[in-house]
């Protein structure tokens, strides 16, 4: 497991406490945090929605496997999946090396309103501190 | 007790390094309102000479003359097969938790998928079901998930007893839809009815089914998948794929199949081994355990069991079965089996069981009974029978020989036909006999 | 520990072998194959196919095949099982070769009842066996495996509130339940309610009686637990949850702690399914064929799967006629030969069943108490027949419990369970069993705490085990990014 200091928390997104991000300005993509990469281990597959699927605050839409887990994706906003990473499907090790890039998981269409909630790189680093 | 190792002083020993006086001070967690009152009422223990005189003497099935199938069948097995099955790495060990200490099962295991998929022609096979009917069900279910639908249609030519598995899984879930389709006048499947399915998940039929008839697959495969549902094929006989088509080939998403013929000795009914395999895309929603290939740390070829997630262990409530041990071992025996005949002597077989089954038909034919229609059978088939059979029937049990099964009590309508069949195990002398047999 | 004692594990002669179909050459056989001596048959065109393409072997090469991947395998034979929730006992011998008789492998299953007494006898015996055995009333053999039996009983439950037209969706179910449970209960059409554990390790009266409503079925539940411990209000929670129109499903994978000690009639449980390959002896063979016989109280009875066999004076019959029967669950009667093996072993056994539990329990204890010095030990208690460690006291030297299940192979033992029961954090879970003798449990004993100083002075060793075996760390995360799940025959 990396220690706090060595996650990569990029500032231009907006992040969840359930370690999902979310763009911070239009294109809206989706992904999960470096800290959630790294506690999930080594992904095996991800289970993704059909685009002009609805998405639902608080709502599974998709799963994370490893070998040993599945873990539910749970929506940060309310929105529609205006598009899905396809290449996830052969290499879901993308959401490992690269979670910020080619890692994204689902782009949203949604109102720039939903991000109000999320949380800023600062505020979820110190949620995280809180959790250690 | 030779299975308890323990002596008066390593008991003693024990006992003092857990610091309790005795072993009843282990059982204080058990509260009285949990304990027996008395003692385990059971048979004072015998010796092993004891135990094999009694157990002998329940063995009394093995010696009859039985001329149908019916879903079990006699088959010759290699001296070798049980042999190396009954080696103690294989049968003593559990499910391949630990790949590094399980290689040979893990091999093994991935050698039985594919032989299974290249008789099936599908690409994916499990690591095996408990038998054919658990089979057909669990696919029932699959193609659901599959085609996220859930009406249902099945054969009433798929084996009675598949049919009423199924029938038993689904009373708890509800509210499925269950349209069983008629046979014809030639004992095959009627699809007509089917168009009568709003939305269907899966058509599901046996082939050979339980008349012996071999269905018309392709036709299946087009009256369902216009629907937009699965086709699910079973086989209960795996020597008819020697010599027919595979129901891969011919349009089935999911085929499943009981492997008692492939090595496995008829045993009263169980433990059989249930067959299962998918086309690619529906991998996630197979059951049951998968073995994969993959790599040691040194780069070699090596297997695990893999995808698990889709499994109970991890799942839980969201599996796609409750499946946890299934037929292992008989899947490893199968596999030696499979091995021993190779594909050349599995087609030879297979046809050698073709000959005498149709030469069994003609001799029926000869006496006077009549066949349903003229659609191709293997090693069984379904005859009306004429005027005192039954009773020369009951007559023939007195000779330990079981001249057909009546259909009768599964079908009204067959009422009089019997089901009968031969397979490689006859001689043409024992054929002349028992027609001789049944002529007199 | 004492000097002499020696962990058995040590570098063996194992070869190589290809897969099947790197050796076959068309043409080759291993099976005598007859004439017919009666005129060639031929199926219509439209039919024929050409059959599966595979591999040509000899005899021997099938035999040095299968006889070289044994080599890569560790059995009950082998060494010592601990693994947990799976009571690997040693599978006496004698009982494969009664599953083995000419009479059992060559019977048709649908012979008439008169051929068959023999056979009849035999699963109508041992079905009163094993009703005896947990304290119930009547017992099917149909299921398949225990998970079949766990669908059983739930499909029994099911359909007793179905007749009683009591409209009840749920389950609960401890968060210390084997996956299977919870599975079960979804196969079901029972949604599940997750029962926490109390802060001794196991399920407390008050916290159930809370979640116990009239939509719940009943209660599914494994005792004793999957920590080893004894259920101590199960039978007050029972009695309330019977007061309240439910029904308690037992998982019986652990009755190998209670043979001759608990009564679950008395206890409420109303069915229970029995796994022959842990209690009852019969080989696991890799993966199965397990049988799951449930046993049911009085209220379950009606509910049964058919047919059942029934005696009639000195004789045997097939009874078809069970108006509230959930039918059928298996293409004939269940797992008939490895059902002949569970039936040898209790007429060895008899009444010494009870000596089988109470051994298997002082193992338990007994290894337990020789090394909770070294392992942390999360529920330090009096345990059955299992208990639980976790790799708290290795975590430090960034050892892991995968870790330390890895370095057992190269010490000539299985890992026990790992990673199970999910409630305690990187579990280690240990069933030695009772035919383990003392000389073995002090080697398991000794192999263990020779990990643990390892752990602390040379953790890489622990790193890279197994270093002993013909192959070493798998890579998993590979094989289930891009599943290979059949061989590529050319």
């Amino acid at each position: 497991m990396k220690e706090l200091n060595e996650l990569i928390l990029p500032t231009n997104v907006k992040y969840h406490a359930d370690h999902e991000w979310v763009s911070a300005a239009a294109p809206f993509k989706l992904g999960i945090s470096d800290y959630a990469q790294d506690a999930l281990g080594a992904l095996t597959y991800v289970e993704l929605p059909e685009v002009g699927a609805k998405l639902t605050l608080g709502e599974e839409f998709g799963t994370l496997e490893s070998t040993k887990s599945v873990s539910p994706l749970i929506s940060p906003v309310n929105g529609t999946v205006k598009a899905i990473n396809e290449s996830l499907s052969d290499n879901p090790d993308l959401v490992n090396s690269d979670p910020y890039g080619e890692g994204w998981i689902i782009e949203i269409e949604m109102e720039a309103s939903e991000l109000a909630p999320l949380l800023d790189a600062a505020a979820y680093k110190a949620l995280l501190e809180n959790q250690a | 007790m030779r299975y308890l190792p323990h002596t008066a002083e390593d008991v003693k020993e024990m006992l003092a390094a857990v610091g309790v006086k005795s072993i009843d001070g282990l059982f204080e967690c058990v509260p009285p309102e949990a304990r027996r009152e008395r003692p385990l009422d059971l048979p004072a223990p015998l010796t092993e000479w004891e135990l094999r005189d009694k157990i002998e003497g329940l063995a009394q099935g093995g010696d009859w003359q039985v001329f149908t199938g019916a879903g079990s069948y006699a088959h010759r097995i290699p001296a070798l097969v049980p042999y190396l099955a009954s080696r103690s790495e294989f049968l003593t060990s559990y499910t391949p938790y630990q790949p590094e200490m399980s290689q040979g099962t893990l091999q093994a295991i991935f050698e039985f998928q594919t032989l299974i998929s290249r008789l099936t022609g599908l690409a994916v096979t499990n690591a095996s079901m408990y038998d054919g009917a658990t089979a057909f069900t669990e696919a029932a279910l699959m193609a659901q998930r599959c085609s996220k639908k859930r009406a249902l249609a099945v054969s009433e030519l798929a084996h009675p007893h598949w049919r009423q598995v199924l029938e038993t899984y689904l009373a708890a879930i509800g509210d499925v839809e269950l349209l069983v389709l008629p046979a014809d006048a030639q004992g095959r499947t009627d699809y007509g009815p089917l168009a009568k399915l709003d939305k269907p998940a899966a058509l599901l039929v046996q082939s050979p089914n339980f008349l012996g008839v071999i269905e018309d697959l392709p036709a299946a495969a087009e009256a369902i998948h216009k629907l937009g549902g699965l086709l699910v094929v079973g086989f209960a006989e795996a020597f008819a794929l020697g010599l027919t088509k595979s129901p891969g080939s011919q349009g089935a998403d999911i085929v499943v199949g009981d492997g008692q013929s492939l090595g496995l000795g008829q045993g009263f009914g169980g433990p059989s081994v249930g067959l299962m395999s998918s086309k690619q895309e529906f991998v996630r929603q197979i059951p049951g355990r998968l073995v994969g290939k993959t790599e040691d740390a040194q780069g070699r070829r090596g297997f695990v069991l893999t995808l698990s997630t889709r499994e109970q262990h991890i799942r839980r409530s969201k599996a796609v079965s409750n499946i946890c041990s299934n037929a292992g071992h008989c899947a490893l025996t199968a596999a030696m089996f499979m091995a021993s005949t190779g594909g050349t002597g599995f087609r030879k077989l297979a046809q050698v069981n073709l000959d005498l089954s149709e030469y069994l038909k003609k001799g029926l034919l000869g006496l006077g009974f009549k066949p349903l229609g003229d659609a191709p059978t293997f090693n069984e088939f379904a005859l009306t029978a004429p005027k005192g059979f039954d009773q020369k029937r009951e007559d023939l049990l007195g000779k330990k020989i079981l001249a057909g099964l009546p259909l009768g009590a599964w079908y009204p309508k067959y009422e009089g036909v019997y089901l009968f069949g031969a397979t490689e195990t006859k001689t043409r002398a024992d054929i002349d006999a028992f027609l001789a047999e049944v002529s007199e | 520990m004492s000097a002499e004692v020696k962990v058995p594990g040590q570098t063996g002669l194992i070869l190589n072998e290809d897969l099947l179909w790197e050796r076959g050459r068309q043409g080759r056989s291993a099976m005598s194959l007859p004439e017919s001596g009666v005129p060639k048959a031929s199926l219509p065109a439209e039919v024929a196919g050409d059959g599966p393409d595979w591999p040509d072997l000899s005899e021997q090469q099938v035999a040095r095949h299968y006889t070289r991947l044994s080599t890569w395998n560790f059995g009950v034979d082998t060494g010592p099982y601990p693994l947990g929730s799976c009571t690997m006992k040693y599978n006496p011998k004698i009982n494969d070769a009664l599953a083995d008789l000419p009479g059992f492998v060559g019977a048709h299953p649908l012979l008439p009842a008169e051929a068959v007494q023999g056979e009849l006898s035999l699963i109508h015996d041992l079905e009163a066996y094993l009703a005896e055995i947990v304290g119930l009333k009547a017992t099917t053999l149909q299921p398949g495996a225990g998970a079949h039996g766990e669908l059983c009983g739930m499909l029994m439950i099911a359909a007793y509130h179905r007749h009683n037209k009591t409209r009840r969706t749920k389950v609960l179910v401890p968060e210390t339940a084997h996956g299977t449970n919870p599975a079960t209960a979804s196969m079901c059409g029972f949604s599940e309610i997750q029962v926490p554990l109390g802060s001794k390790g196991y399920l407390e009266y008050a916290t159930v009686e809370k979640l116990m409503t009239d939509e719940v079925a009943g209660l599914m539940v494994t005792n004793p637990n999957t920590l080893g411990l004894f259920e101590t209000e199960l039978h007050k929670i029972n009695q309330m949850i019977h007061d309240r129109g439910g029904l308690v499903y037992g998982d019986g994978a652990n009755l190998n702690a209670v043979m001759g000690w608990a009564d679950l009639g008395r206890l409420g449980i109303d069915a229970v399914h029995i796994n022959v390959h842990k209690t009852l002896s019969t080989p696991h063979g890799g993966g199965g064929p397990g049988a799951g016989p449930v046993a049911v109280s009085q209220a379950l009875v009606p509910y049964l799967p058919g047919p059942r066999v029934v005696k009639e004076g000195d004789s045997y019959r097939w009874e078809v006629d069970l108006p509230l029967s959930i039918g059928r669950l298996h293409g004939f009667h269940g797992q008939f030969r490895t059902l002949v093996r569970a039936f040898a072993y209790i007429l060895t056994m008899g009444a010494d069943l009870k000596r089988a539990s109470e051994l298997a329990v002082l193992n338990a204890n007994y290894v337990k108490e020789k090394l909770k010095d070294l392992y942390d030990l999360p529920f330090n208690q009096s345990c059955m027949h299992e208990f639980v460690f976790t790799n708290a006291k290795q975590e430090p030297h960034k050892v892991s419990t995968l870790d330390i299940a890895k370095r057992l192979i190269d010490l000539g033992f299985h890992p026990p369970t790992i990673y199970f029961p999910l409630v305690v954090h990187s579990a280690i879970m240990i069933e030695p069993t009772e035919t383990e003798s003392k000389e073995d449990l002090d080697a398991f004993i000794a192999a263990m705490r020779q990990v643990a100083e390892e752990a602390k002075n040379d953790p890489d060793i622990l790193h890279r085990a197994p270093l002993n075996t013909f192959r070493q760390r798998l890579d998993d995360v590979a094989a289930a990014r891009r599943p290979i799940l059949t061989g590529d025959m050319g």
